[in-house]
């Protein structure tokens, strides 16, 4: 199948200004609008979601390891009782802004950073669908989590909590700015994940290859688009209750006041509406990863496709519907507590049937043991340990004994560290080659992963010890004669090692990026669409873009059905398809390169953080995001004439 | 004289953790069950397949056929995983009624109020001559059900005693109740157990079980009025504390100090531990926390006080009087 | 580096620095809080000419836990039974301008140590140095006179007026008449 689209030439007009093309490298001229202006000017003002996507990626990765850095603080500091290296007020800041980092700007943007990049690649188009929103949410990110991390420079930081409860951090007894940079934190990072979500779900709706029905989409992208619809449904929440927090700490109203009609327990109910499907969105992220590591180094298509896809809808509906169990502790009613442990039992039911459709592939696949595989079998033990403890948890009277004890942080990161890092890093392994064009080093890789695998265990098991034994969470220190000492510092040295399995990472990753043996396009033979092109890819990912016809493209026959003609490279043109079957519908003509997403971002964080100190500042703040949003949707002459002339030649 | 029993949730001494750690054994035994299996298969699965190699031929064999040996597989470690959750669940409900039918007969009854970061108990009786307020320590008779009505004057708090039973918070604005029960005598360690502020670490309870003769005892002593100092040296520190800041925020029974903001001291040379648990009640550790309170439990409301040290001794003996 | 850049990291400078002193949780007592300040004048009228009145550092008003620790202390030291919470009762409105016994810190603090006729006690040597500027601070946010982004904000309670933090600024208005010199029209 040959998708004509009787695309106009690239001559430049008659008379009129040189286009974009002529600008450019000789490189660059092939991919016309595609490409970036070269130098600083187009490092800012690209909307490539390659270009974006990476930077987005090694931010995310930049606070991830900050966010570690604060960990190996608290765990320093918690290593021997009685301690008095870090006090309680620096303590409270690092395990907020540790907590708030690892999951408002590090998890779910990684997950998305990598949907940026590999999203479109997988679908086939060309560019992520709203490039310039894509470069605008990036920016915003970053700033917000610059904010946090100066904030916490300044001893400003945040408090409270990763889930700033109130009344502690609410006006009275949440003192001076903190809780309010937190808050505004949520506001930058949801603003970001919301607009990022918004063009993930587009992309896999409306940009496709011709012939990719959602049946045939790689189960990433089901991953993805899954957890964008639950970002759109989750974040609404967080953001409502981030801004009344800050409504009742500037303005002084009464949403958290009891003596005046508020509620403290309001706080919760809102949080966690959102905080529960938020580990959702960073965990079906990390089954998405595994669903497309394991076939590949299985070589065979994964078991159960339409399973797995209905096991990731069915747990982001679920998600939805467990928030209480965060507040078992509390005197909500029983019966209603009742309802949340059923819910929060069902859920394994999704994630189980996942994991056996895996290990049905594996069985009767024939193994290649690599980096990327590795990781997955370190997901599954781990991730298999944190999700049974997490039924533990669903259970209510078992809960009211280790709520809020080590037994939850030890919880909480087997489920998140090895249903979400362990596939990240196994994702990195996999898809290195192809973001830069060289292998990671496979002895590095092993030593990277057992390294973590080990470190990770021997850091987080025997915190489910210390929980039982009655050591609360979020404590600067501890008395000796509680007996917590030993397994204290078992865990803090458990931390070094993950300390040194990720050095070993960075040092992975420096080195292939200029000593890694060059990888082709597709150097694990896989089975997917990014592998269809080069490694980096080009901008504009695919000259020309392909159709398919199978669902695994490139290891079935005719699986690549034919080539897409007659698209534009100047203006950049992309074929749009139908939701369900990816018919062809319509040339769409994308968006160029342009500053004003990084200006906007600008004026948007001077009005989030201005506004912090006074209301006033959304009043007046509002000017110059109004003044760049209309200069970014400006119209351009040269390319409503470049626009109009392809529909005439057409 | 000290804790007799470690902290723990798996040590119950009472029915209502008892029950829990019932439910925590099935949980523990189906949930290994199941770890067991799931790595089990997936180990078996590791060492049955055939090795390969990037290059190895993908097998695209099955694309369009039914696998009905694996899809059965499947369906039953689903259709397991199910049954298993089910008897959890059902396990689950069954304790959480067991909790709630504790008799409650006879109750003793005491209103927790959490502050920051110290815990104010007041033992409700029915008639108004025997209520008592009293901090940090709890005593309570052995094999009599305890309600503890639970407020908090400022943030969220938690209380947790794991040997008796799970937590309940403490939310201010709202009132929870908590019943428990200690079948065995001994001295249970309880924490905070929801972030509340600096010295979150540093808020313990300490809850004792005794026989209720000597239950009846403590409570008979707790119901009267400090006695008036008759050493002059204690006498000297009775007037320092009533002239200095300390009768600004803490209440003496039987002297004018009538603070409401602070632990009530009437007792408090009967109590283990100063500091909500956090020293042990001697008169070197009480000299020290009277002098400078922040160098022990940093933000603290409790300020430093610069007492002459025959003033601060002088405080010490009497404060050391008030059995 | 020209004027603009530096005009931008001095105003991040100071950003910087504010920030720091307004988030400072001073544990032990602030070095220096333990003296008292020279002595204030409680006339207007002098000898010769008028000499200043003594400086004292605004150091826990640009504080925010000494503001916050302030206003805990106002009703734990039943400042409020007195003084309601600003408006007055018994004892007069601390947030208007009115100000008979002087509106600067140091007045404040000597009001508080020494009572003064008329009902106000002498706290001197009843609470510590540090509280009574802590209070200090706090009854001057009750007109506005402190940093709007150090002042309290409302307190988890009965509201009965606008939180400290929304309140303009009331300077002292210098020359007030005691109640008991007041005559009656």
């Amino acid at each position: 199948m040959t998708v004509d689209t009787t695309a106009g030439a690239l001559a430049p007009e008659p008379g009129g200004e040189a286009s974009v093309a002529e600008l450019l490298t000789p490189h660059a001229r092939r991919f016309g609008g595609w490409a970036d202006a070269p130098g600083v000017l187009g490092w800012i003002s690209t909307i490539d979601h390659k270009r974006v996507g990476r930077r987005f990626i090694g931010t995310a990765f930049g606070f991830f390891v900050a966010g570690g850095v604060l960990a190996g603080l608290m765990r320093l500091q918690l290593s021997r009782p009685d301690s008095s290296l870090i006090g309680p007020d620096l303590y409270n800041q690092l395990f907020t802004v540790h907590g708030t980092s690892m999951m408002f700007v590090f998890a779910v943007p990684m997950m998305q950073a990598m949907a940026v990049y590999f999203v479109p690649l997988m679908v086939g188009a060309r560019n992520i669908a709203f490039p310039r929103l894509i470069a605008y949410a990036y920016w915003v990110y970053l700033f917000g989590g610059l904010m946090l991390y100066s904030a916490l420079v300044l001893n400003i930081g945040p408090d409270a909590g990763w889930f700033s409860y109130t009344p502690l951090a609410g006006p009275q007894y949440g003192v001076g700015k903190r809780s309010d940079f937190w808050a505004q934190l949520i506001t930058f990072t949801e603003v970001s994940g919301l607009l990022v979500a918004v063009s993930v779900i587009t992309t896999v709706f409306k940009l496709r290859a011709p012939g990719m029905t959602l049946n045939r989409m790689p189960l990433f992208v089901w991953a993805l688009l899954v957890t964008s619809f639950m970002v759109v449904f989750a974040l609404p929440s967080v953001m409502m209750v981030s801004t009344s927090l800050i409504l009742d700490r500037l303005v002084g109203t009464h949403f958290f006041n009891p003596a005046e009609g508020g509620d403290a327990l309001l706080w919760q109910h809102l949080f966690w509406f959102f905080g529960h499907p938020e580990v959702y969105m960073i965990f079906l992220p990390g089954l998405g990863f595994v669903s497309m590591i394991v076939p590949t180094f299985a070589r065979r298509p994964v078991f159960g496709y339409v399973a797995i896809v209905l096991s990731l809808i069915a747990t982001a509906f679920l998600a939805f519907g467990l928030w209480v169990h965060h507040m078992f502790a509390t005197n909500v009613p029983e019966l209603g507590k009742s309802f949340f442990t059923a819910a929060s039992m069902v859920i394994a039911i999704p994630t189980a049937t996942q994991l056996f459709c895996w290990i049905a592939t594996l069985w009767t696949g024939r193994i290649v043991l690599r980096t990327p595989l590795l990781f997955v079998l370190g997901f599954f033990f781990i991730l298999v340990l944190g999700g049974l403890t997490g039924i533990m948890l669903a259970a209510v009277p078992l809960d009211l004994q280790l709520h809020d004890t080590f037994f939850v942080v030890a919880h909480l990161h087997y489920v998140l560290i090895g249903g979400a890092v362990f596939p990240l890093f196994g994702a990195f392994y996999y898809w290195f080659p192809k973001v830069t064009g060289r292998m990671l080093d496979e002895t590095l890789g092993r030593w990277n992963f057992w390294l973590f695998f080990v470190g990770f265990n021997v850091a987080f098991f025997p915190m489910h010890i210390l929980g039982l034994q009655g050591m609360p969470r979020r404590v600067y220190t501890y008395a000796a004669d509680t007996g917590w000492g030993p397994l204290n510092l078992v865990a803090s040295l458990g931390a070094v090692v993950v300390v040194a399995s990720v050095l070993v990472f960075v040092v992975n990753v420096a080195r292939s990026c200029r000593m890694g043996v060059h990888a082709g396009a597709n150097p694990w033979h896989a089975s997917t669409l990014e592998w269809a092109t080069d490694s980096p890819p080009p901008p504009g990912n695919f000259h020309p873009p392909l159709a398919v016809a199978r669902r695994e493209p490139l290891w079935e026959r005719a699986g690549v059905s034919g080539f897409v003609e007659g698209l534009a490279n100047d203006p950049p043109e992309a074929l749009v398809t139908t939701l369900l079957d990816a018919l062809p519908h319509h040339r769409l003509a994308f968006p160029t390169p342009t500053i004003w997403p990084l200006l906007a971002a600008i004026a948007t964080s001077v009005l989030f953080i201005s506004s912090i100190f006074t209301p006033w500042a959304v009043v007046w703040g509002s000017i110059p995001v109004a003044i760049t949003l209309i200069a970014w949707f400006w119209p351009s002459r040269s390319e409503t004439r470049k626009h109009v002339r392809l529909e005439r030649v057409s | 004289m000290d804790e007799g029993s470690a902290l723990s949730a798996l040590v119950p001494a009472g029915p209502q953790a008892a029950h829990i750690h019932t439910l925590w054994l099935v949980m523990l035994a189906v949930c290994a069950l199941v770890f067991a299996a799931i790595l089990g298969a997936l180990a078996i699965a590791m060492r049955r397949a055939p090795c390969g190699d990037e290059t190895s031929e993908p097998d695209t064999s099955m694309i369009g056929n039914d696998e009905p040996a694996v899809r059965r597989a499947v369906t039953f470690g689903i259709a397991a995983s199910a049954a298993l959750l089910i008897t959890l669940l059902v396990t689950s409900i069954v304790i959480e009624r067991a909790l709630a039918q504790l008799p409650l007969r006879d109750a003793l009854h005491i209103r927790l109020t959490g502050h920051q970061w110290w815990w104010e108990a007041t033992y409700d009786d029915a008639k108004a001559a025997n209520v008592f307020t009293t901090a940090n320590e709890l005593h309570i008779p052995v094999g009599r059900p305890i309600v503890l009505t639970l407020e908090a004057e400022d943030v969220i708090h938690s209380f947790w005693v794991p040997n008796l039973h799970g937590k309940k918070d403490l939310v201010p604005g709202r009132t929870a109740t908590i019943a428990f029960r200690a079948d065995a005598a001994g001295t249970f360690r309880g924490q905070c157990a929801e972030f509340c502020g600096y010295q979150h670490a540093n808020m313990a309870l300490m809850v004792i079980a005794e026989p209720p003769e000597r239950y009846e005892r403590w409570a008979a002593a707790a119901r009267t009025s400090a006695p008036q100092p008759l050493e002059p040296l204690a006498q000297r520190g009775q007037q320092v504390f009533l002239q200095s800041t300390c009768a600004m925020c803490h209440t003496i029974v039987g002297t004018p100090a009538n603070g409401r903001r602070a632990p009530d001291l009437t007792h408090v040379a009967s109590r283990l531990r100063i500091g909500a648990g956090t020293l042990h009640n001697d008169p070197v550790t009480l000299s020290a926390w009277i002098a400078d309170p922040q160098r022990i439990k940093p933000g603290v409301h409790m300020p430093a006080h610069a007492l002459p040290s025959a003033d601060l001794q002088a405080l010490v003996a009497y404060l050391g009087t008030l059995k | 580096m020209n004027i603009r850049v530096r005009a931008a990291v001095l105003v991040a400078v100071l950003a910087a620095t504010a920030g720091c002193q307004r988030e400072a949780r001073l544990f032990e007592p602030a070095a220096g809080s333990a003296v008292t300040p020279p002595p204030v004048r409680m006339s207007d009228l002098q000898p010769g000419q008028s000499s200043p009145p003594p400086a004292v550092a605004p150091r826990y008003e640009v504080n925010a836990a000494a503001l916050a620790a302030g206003k805990r202390l106002f009703t734990w030291y039943n400042c409020n039974g007195c003084h309601a919470n600003g408006g007055g009762d018994k004892g007069p409105a601390l947030m208007d301008d009115v100000w008979i016994y002087g509106g600067e810190p140091a007045n404040i603090y000597m009001t508080i140590v020494e009572g003064r006729p008329n009902g106000m006690p002498s706290y001197g040597g009843h609470i510590p140095d540090e509280h009574v500027w802590q209070l200090v601070a706090y009854v001057r946010s009750m007109s506005g006179l402190v940093p709007v982004d150090a002042a309290p904000s409302r307190d988890d309670a009965m509201q009965s007026a606008p939180a400290e933090n929304r309140r303009a600024a009331q300077p002292p208005v210098p020359a007030a008449v005691p109640p008991s010199s007041q005559t009656s029209k």
